[in-house]
């Protein structure tokens, strides 16, 4: 195929809801009346809310007109940095379809739920062995909730020894929801700071870690995509000073079957299925952020636990150190379903060459984008690399300019200005899952793009001119909300 | 493996560009004492086809319909979905995007979670909903939070006819705060003793389910004044969004924040999630309201489009004085919710929650003539609690060996109701389905 992607096909225009319809359609096979009416007093019933009324085919066609309007990753490469956007198999999405356990009620006696139990157990001892540690629970809902279990645990343990802590180092490269996880808590956040190689240093946190805090939430590879080489000895200085260790496994990606955190001083660990273990991001959600622990803090998991008797699984809240339940149920049972078929597709080889070749991925978009754009740090990457828009200010060019002429060339753009440590930053990560030619048109856009910057940087400023709008008004969507028709 | 498109021509021309060796230079930044050393113990890679059989094994290890029959609700029901919300939700584009912070790229799902918002209020008769939370018991949860931080006073009560599991997630979230929760004993109506607010003192808010765990309509417009007259908030929560189909919406009785669950709205059980955590609230307390709200507004050239909007009160801007530190949320399922209300309408929703109704007062009915006793007189919606001479543990279990599962014993949440059972039906249910449950009970 010769020129870019990105073109203009016909675009449809369509109303919102309620703009359509008419009063008696309905698109909704109700079932026949078998049964006689038994009004309830009228004081308590009202007119029913106040819906458009459609038929089955406008319904069909109003959301296949939207979804025209959308970019999935199976539309292309998603290189959106710290979200892992990798190709998301069909086949997770039969299984989890499955009547055995779309239709499965949560509160099913045991005995009539063996099956759904069994893959529970067995996704936690899969995700405990990745995790290097002992134990897991698969309740948290989403990474941020994971993030909140491994806080709540942490709380339940210094409240167990005795002195409770009112602190939380967080790097100054983490994700906004490690902060405000630790703050539900009750713990006031320490930035630490990276150094000139965009990682943590032991004397940092050494500096930092006192007898009031309560240990430190750190992301390994960080969001710069490197490896936290010093991790050991940050561990032993928390350690020592009576403080645990969270590690958000964002960034698991990088390192499935190369690292076991478990074994280089991580205490507790979440992992977000949605991002390393395949299950589709869903326009945002849902997800599942399970929480692996070493086997001292395995009784303070949340409750209930799935628990195996002579072959026979149950679920347990006989754990009286438990933190308690996060959610109604056993958490996203259907996005566990796709995760562990994905475990189950690729195998232990398979997740280890995932990973490496997620690195390979991004270290060859960072070298072939080298000199094109500012590289943040000039060093071999894990799973993502951070370049700026430094050499396009003069211009008067911005990342969000350059993000979004992506569009126009039919990419969706990286992550940009995260993490917050790079001015203007431009945060690639593009999976194991897409193709070195897939790699080569999307480095050719982004050349394209910066020459544009140069010679007609009105292009960049006016983008996106290919989709179905052209650049929004952010600051007046907030400035005057509209939130509801 | 499939999914890895690598060939070793493309590897190693990588590995050129790159200028190195082999992919585990890659790794050399990580200390040899970091590095695993040996495999990952987890069981060989499946083909899709054993995968497959793997699957179909495990899954038909479960009790589901047509073979049982369930008459369990409890906070996840049976209800019909149309084979059009799976087609559509289905579609790859709404399926395999991310969150939409590049808006020209995801007008679908944006302009999809903006109806969404908007239904979703109108059916709890609120101004504001947001586009998701993960849950019921987490949307009543971050609800109460909401509360402490609009009113600053430090204690919540909390109606015992609250989902069990409900009033636990709120214990959970609020263990590591200074805030403390009371709970609101039930009447031997089925309903909450409302009379218990006025004695609780400096409460930030009280918290009532409607339809309760048993089932019973509450008296949310009763529930608020009291609330509101000692300046506490009325947070309504609920865990069966079809009711509101037929009853008056929490919003037109007087709550101030609403948090409850979506399920029923088109997303299947699913062995108890995902589901879909509604959180909806009157306008004034939109600033405090957390996770992510979509909101209109217009393009360069002047068109209508939507945008991720009053991102200051997320965690991505605001970090530790956030509203709340949820990112990921239920998108996808607050889509499937939209595609079912809008399949219903108005007429087809207010008739679908009339059924439920109907049916299960006629199985309430059967009961009662079988000589089984419905302990709470307070109407219900499609749940009622039931329990027999001796209790209907021993029906339970003659039920259970024709493979019908009738209800859930209410025992091990509250231990003066041993013996007694929760039962739901909704439209899934036939008439002759619900004759054969009374006829057994008789027996």
């Amino acid at each position: 195929m010769n020129g870019p992607l990105g073109t203009s096909g016909l675009i449809l225009n369509e109303p919102l809801l309620w703009e359509q319809g008419q009063k008696g359609r309905c698109g909704f096979s109700l079932p026949e009346r078998d049964v006689p009416e038994s009004p309830l007093p009228e004081a308590l019933t009202g007119d029913g809310p106040a819906f458009p009324d459609l038929s089955e085919a406008e319904v069909v066609r109003h959301f296949t007109r939207l979804s025209t309007w959308n970019y999935g990753v199976d539309t292309g490469i998603y290189p959106l940095g710290s979200c892992t956007m990798k190709y998301n198999p069909k086949t997770n999405e039969r299984q989890a379809a499955l009547r055995g356990f779309a239709a499965a009620h949560p509160l099913l006696p045991p005995r009539l739920s063996q099956g759904a139990l069994r893959l529970m157990a067995g996704l936690e001892r899969d995700l405990a062995e990745i995790a290097g540690l002992t134990a897991a629970t698969l309740q948290p809902a989403a990474g941020a909730q994971g993030e909140l279990a491994g806080m709540l645990i942490i709380h339940a343990y210094h409240r167990g020894r005795g002195k409770q802590r009112t602190k939380v180092l967080i790097p100054d490269t983490a994700h906004g929801t490690n902060p405000a996880s630790a703050a539900l808590c009750g713990y006031a956040p320490v930035p630490v700071p990276s150094d000139g190689r965009g990682i943590i240093a032991p004397k940092t946190v050494s500096a930092l870690m006192d007898d009031d805090t309560a240990g430190i939430m750190i992301t390994n590879p960080n969001t710069l995509g490197f490896f936290e080489e010093n991790i050991r000895e940050i561990a032993r200085i928390v350690h020592e000073r009576g403080g645990l260790v969270y590690g958000d496994g964002a960034n698991m990606n990088a390192v499935m079957g190369v690292v076991k955190p478990g074994e280089i001083g991580i205490d507790i660990l979440h992992l977000n299925l949605h991002k390393t273990f395949s299950s589709p991001h869903g326009g945002g959600g849902p997800g599942a952020g399970p929480v692996a622990v070493t086997k001292d803090l395995a009784r303070f998991l949340p409750v209930p636990r799935v628990v195996e008797t002579d072959g026979m699984y149950a679920l347990s809240e006989d754990f009286p150190d438990s933190v308690g339940r996060l959610v109604a149920f056993h958490g996203h049972f259907g996005v566990l379903v796709r995760a562990y078929s994905y475990i189950r597709s690729m195998g232990p080889d398979g997740l280890r060459q995932a990973s490496r070749l997620a690195c390979l991925n991004a270290n060859y978009v960072r070298e072939k984008l080298k000199g094109v754009l500012h590289l943040a740090y000039d060093r071999p990457c894990m799973h993502e690399c951070v370049f700026s828009d430094r050499d396009q200010q003069a211009e008067g060019i911005t990342a969000l300019d350059m993000a979004k002429r992506l569009m126009d060339y039919g990419f969706h753009p990286p992550t940009i200005y995260f993490p917050l440590v790079v001015r203007g930053a431009i945060m690639i990560e593009p999976t194991e899952t897409e193709t070195k030619e897939e790699l080569d048109r999307f480095v050719e856009a982004f050349r394209a793009i910066v020459r544009e910057a140069k010679e007609s940087p009105q292009l960049l400023r006016e983008a996106p001119v290919r989709c179905k709008v052209k650049r929004l008004d952010e600051a007046a969507a907030a400035r005057n909300p509209r939130l509801a028709g | 493996m499939r999914y890895l498109p690598h060939t070793e021509e493309d590897i190693a021309a990588m590995l050129g560009v790159i200028g190195i060796e082999e992919i585990d230079d890659l790794f050399k930044a990580i200390p040899p004492d970091c590095r695993l050393h040996g495999d990952l113990r987890l069981p060989p890679a499946l083909t899709e086809w054993e995968l497959d059989d793997h699957m179909d094994c495990l899954a038909g290890a479960m009790a589901v319909s047509p073979e049982y029959r369930l008459y369990l609700g409890a906070g996840s029901y049976d209800h019909r979905i149309p084979a059009t919300v799976a087609s559509l939700l289905g579609r790859s584009e709404f399926l395999t995007s991310y969150t939409p912070y590049q808006p020209e790229m995801l007008q679908g799902t944006l302009q999809g979670i903006y109806e969404y918002q908007t239904l979703a209020a109108r059916l709890l008769g609120m101004e504001v909903a947001t586009a998701s939370h993960y849950d019921g018991a987490t949307a009543l949860a971050e609800a109460l939070l909401m509360a402490v931080r609009i009113t600053k006073k430090k204690r919540v009560a909390l109606s015992r006819a609250i989902h069990p599991h409900y009033r636990q997630v709120v214990r959970t979230y609020f263990a590591p705060t200074v805030y403390e929760l009371l709970e609101i004993p039930f009447l031997d109506t089925g309903l909450t003793d409302l009379s218990r607010i006025e004695g609780a003192g400096g409460l930030a808010a009280v918290a009532l389910q409607s339809p309760n765990f048993f089932g019973c309509i509450e008296d949310l417009r009763n529930a608020g004044e009291r609330a509101h007259a000692v300046g506490a908030l009325l947070v309504a929560t609920f865990t069966e969004a079809l009711a509101y189909g037929l009853l008056k919406s929490p919003g037109s009785l007087g709550a101030d924040i609403v948090g409850g669950e979506g399920q029923s709205l088109g997303i299947p059980r699913s062995f108890g999630g995902p589901a879909l955590g509604m959180l909806a609230s009157r306008k004034r307390y939109l600033r405090s309201l957390p996770g992510r709200l979509v909101g209109r507004t217009k393009d360069r050239d002047g068109k209508e489009g939507f945008v991720l909007t009053l991102a200051t009160r997320e965690q991505h801007i605001r970090r530790e004085k956030a509203t709340s530190n949820i990112c990921t949320n239920n998108s996808l399922c607050a889509l499937a919710a939209v595609m079912t209300m809008a399949s219903l309408g108005r007429t087809g929703i207010r008739r679908l929650a009339a059924l439920n109704h109907d049916k299960a007062e006629y199985l309430k009915n059967a009961l009662r003539e079988a000589g089984c006793t419905i302990p709470f007189p307070a109407p219900t919606f499609n749940e009622f609690v039931v329990t027999a001479p001796g209790g209907f543990d021993a029906v339970h279990r003659r039920l259970l060996e024709k493979k019908i599962v009738a209800g859930l014993p209410l025992g091990p949440y509250y231990p003066e109701l041993a013996g007694h059972f929760l039962l739901c039906v909704t439209e899934t249910a036939g008439r002759e389905d619900l004759d054969a449950l009374a006829k057994e009970a008789l027996s």
